[in-house]
């Protein structure tokens, strides 16, 4: 399976001459047993995913429910452990990492924001008691007054004033966005390289939801944060990532930059994805065509594309053969048989045209 | 809308009282709201959370539990009052000429019954029916929402998202109603089934001329769906009209922010700010227009005077920049 090409140059890691990028993960898979120790049935959550997330990135993971988005960020917060595959921090196995200190450091570097602000933050502590607590742990250098100065800067950072009255109140004196504000200025404390946000903006209202984009977009450009932000609204992710990844049923099955994928989608499940999502700017035209079928639940996958029971496109090679992501644009790569490249797809190995005649990749 | 109206909510309110001891007053969850839906129409009502848009639905299918109680306006579905009904007459209507589709279908359903179970339940309750007719129904209108009547033997935790959701609404449709209550049936869904269902419920709608009232925090779903919209904020509606006209010119200042709210998937990239600040705090709310301290065209007089609906064409507002008065008797503001 090829890496996709990454867009922004990475920088040289100290230890090697390869120049790797700030978090990239090698076939990445988790199977959970379902149904009892013994019943021999394994759900695929996630199976070969290679994600590369470079410095001062955003990156989007769009799909729908159940398709493993957040059992990836769960991975790469070391929550759960991977069935196989391998993540790779600055170059280095997260495999290789000894003892706590080592782990505390990653953590410290790769945070999580959660999805629902109103269950993340202890009712029974003052903000403060969650931030200081950050800084006591990951940031020993502080002292006491440094602390306090630290805090106020982070939450000064998401866009919270005043800060210090802030930090003085009880989570219940908060509105829902503020306590999203709360949890990133918590990750922010640590000094991250990269936040996890696990569909942070999905339990606050659409008027706030925007406020939060663009607190991340901030936190990215002041901060020098990277973002792996975990969707499934694919306008948002439009909105704040430079690039997407749409995965469907476990599967990565298209990367690369935000606007080329939008603009013209190459797998028949994010052009399905993109015609889906309401448009109130576009004119009235409603298709009569409703989308068939669900999506699959992955246990004991055979063989094969795990979107060809809903692909209008499917061709008997579909159920025979697992598609990879190929290159099919400049940096923008996708796993389907079916999808046509560009002209010149600039990556080279068009390893798979003679597929090309099974179809055209239709307008949806 | 062409058709007569069969539902007239007219000055509706619904207060919370304060919980005892505490320092907030009563809430006014709903504020004196009033509209008309007619038959096969498509109403949507949307909002942010706290806006009071379910506690609307709630109190209009007489659904309300205390502490939350109607303080004042009637209901009038083909022209009797639903709110001073009695149960008895109430329990007639229920589900034969009104159905509510609830938020959370893993919630409504009831998890250690089979769906057709349930469907028997509700039939049962409101009418006599044999057996071999429970079944027929049963199977008829699985069938209206596409799925599977074998799934009448099915748990509710064996079908999947969508499919639930499509259970739901045909559980309400057991009785070919007038009037089907949606309180975000879609909310749970992914885009691509959440769309799905939508083309589903218009397609009903238009086989068998029901009406809806379609309860949403997310104002995109409704614009290709909705024929009337009503707007809602902090208890009250701030703007009524025909949806593509308060989409393409949304008058009052909430609806316009509430559309710039939304990135779109196409077109030009644009910085979008949405609503600064939070939703009022409905024991204590701002004087004058509520919405007065999120406001990015706010004046002088909104902190002291309460806007009423305005006509502005054929949608009604309420901002006193609408209002035909003002413009006499206000100029400090220019």
């Amino acid at each position: 399976m090829s890496a996709p090409t990454q867009p922004v140059p990475a920088q040289r890691t100290p230890a090697g001459e390869e120049p790797a990028p700030l978090l990239a993960t090698r076939g990445l898979t988790k199977h959970f047993k379902v149904g009892g120790a013994f019943s021999g049935r394994n759900l695929h959550a996630v199976d070969g995913a290679d994600i590369v997330i470079n410095r001062k990135e955003i990156v989007a993971l769009v799909g729908e429910s159940g398709s493993g988005k957040s059992t990836i960020a769960r991975l790469l917060a070391r929550v759960y452990q991977p069935t196989s595959g391998e993540i790779l921090y600055q170059g280095r196995p997260l495999s290789s990492m000894r003892g706590r200190r080592q782990v505390l450091e990653y953590r410290g570097d790769v945070p999580m924001v959660f999805q629902d602000p109103f269950s993340s933050l202890n009712p029974a502590y003052r903000v403060s008691h969650g931030i200081m607590r950050g800084l006591k742990l990951h940031r020993h250098e502080l002292n006491r007054a440094q602390r306090f100065e630290e805090a106020v800067r982070v939450v000064e950072a998401v866009g919270l004033t005043p800060a210090a009255d802030i930090l003085d109140r009880y989570p219940y004196e908060l509105s829902g966005g503020q306590r999203q504000r709360i949890g990133f200025a918590q990750a922010l404390a640590y000094r991250p390289k990269l936040i996890l946000a696990d569909e942070p903006v999905s339990m606050l209202d659409v008027s706030i939801r925007i406020g939060l984009l663009n607190v991340m977009a901030k936190l990215r450009a002041d901060e020098d944060v990277s973002f792996l932000y975990i969707t499934h609204d694919i306008a948002s992710a439009r909105y704040v990532s430079d690039r997407l990844m749409v995965m469907y049923a476990g599967h990565v099955v298209e990367s690369g930059p935000t606007e080329a994928v939008l603009a013209d989608p190459k797998h028949p499940y994010t052009q399905l994805l993109l015609s889906a999502v309401p448009d109130p700017r576009a004119p009235l035209e409603v298709t009569a065509e409703a989308a068939k079928g669900e999506p699959p639940r992955v246990i004991n996958p055979s063989p094969g594309c795990r979107f060809r029971w809903r692909c209008p496109l499917a061709i008997d090679e579909c159920a025979t053969t697992t598609p990879l992501l190929r290159p099919l644009a400049p940096a923008h790569v996708a796993a389907c048989h079916v999808a046509t490249a560009d002209p010149d797809p600039t990556a080279g190995t068009d390893s798979v045209a003679g597929s090309d005649s099974g179809g055209e990749a239709a307008p949806e | 809308m062409s058709g007569a109206s069969i539902l007239e909510v007219r000055d509706l309110s619904v207060i919370y009282p304060g919980a005892g001891g505490t320092v907030s007053g009563p809430v006014g969850a709903v504020d004196r709201v009033s509209f008309d839906v007619h038959e096969g129409e498509f109403v949507g009502v949307v909002g942010e959370s706290g806006c009071g848009k379910s506690t609307m639905l709630f109190a209009i299918a007489r659904l309300l539990s205390p502490p939350a109680s109607i303080t004042g306006g009637s209901v009038t579905f083909r022209g009797d009052n639903l709110v001073t009904m009695a149960d008895r007459q109430l329990n007639l209507l229920r589900w034969r000429n009104l159905s509510v589709v609830m938020q959370s279908a893993m919630n409504a359903l009831n998890p250690v019954t089979s769906i057709g179970a349930q469907f028997k339940d509700a039939l049962e309750a409101h009418g006599k029916f044999t057996a071999a007719q429970v079944r027929e129904r049963s199977v008829e209108v699985m069938d209206l929402v596409g799925i599977d009547p074998v799934h009448l033997k099915s748990y509710p935790h064996q079908l999947s998202g969508g499919m639930r959701q499509r259970a739901m609404i045909a559980m309400a449709l057991l009785f070919t109603p007038e009037l089907v209550i949606m309180d975000e049936p879609t909310s749970a869904l992914d885009v691509v089934a959440q769309r799905s269902l939508m083309l589903q419920i218009k397609e009903l709608q238009r086989q068998l001329g029901f009406a809806v009232i379609f309860v949403t925090h997310d104002m995109s779903l409704v614009s290709h769906f909705s024929d009337q919209l009503l707007v809602m904020y902090g208890g009250q509606v701030v703007e009524v009209g025909p949806t593509r006209m308060v989409f393409d010119t949304p008058s009052h200042p909430y609806s316009r922010g509430l559309l710039d709210a939304f990135p779109s998937v196409r077109g030009p990239k644009v910085e979008l700010t949405g609503i600064p600040g939070s939703p009022p705090d409905l024991a204590q709310p701002p004087e004058g227009c509520r919405f007065n301290p999120r406001c990015p065209v706010v004046e002088g007089d909104c902190h002291s005077v309460e806007p009423e609906l305005y006509q502005v064409g054929t949608v009604r507002s309420r901002c006193l920049r609408h209002n035909p008065e003002r413009a006499g008797t206000v100029e400090v503001s220019s």
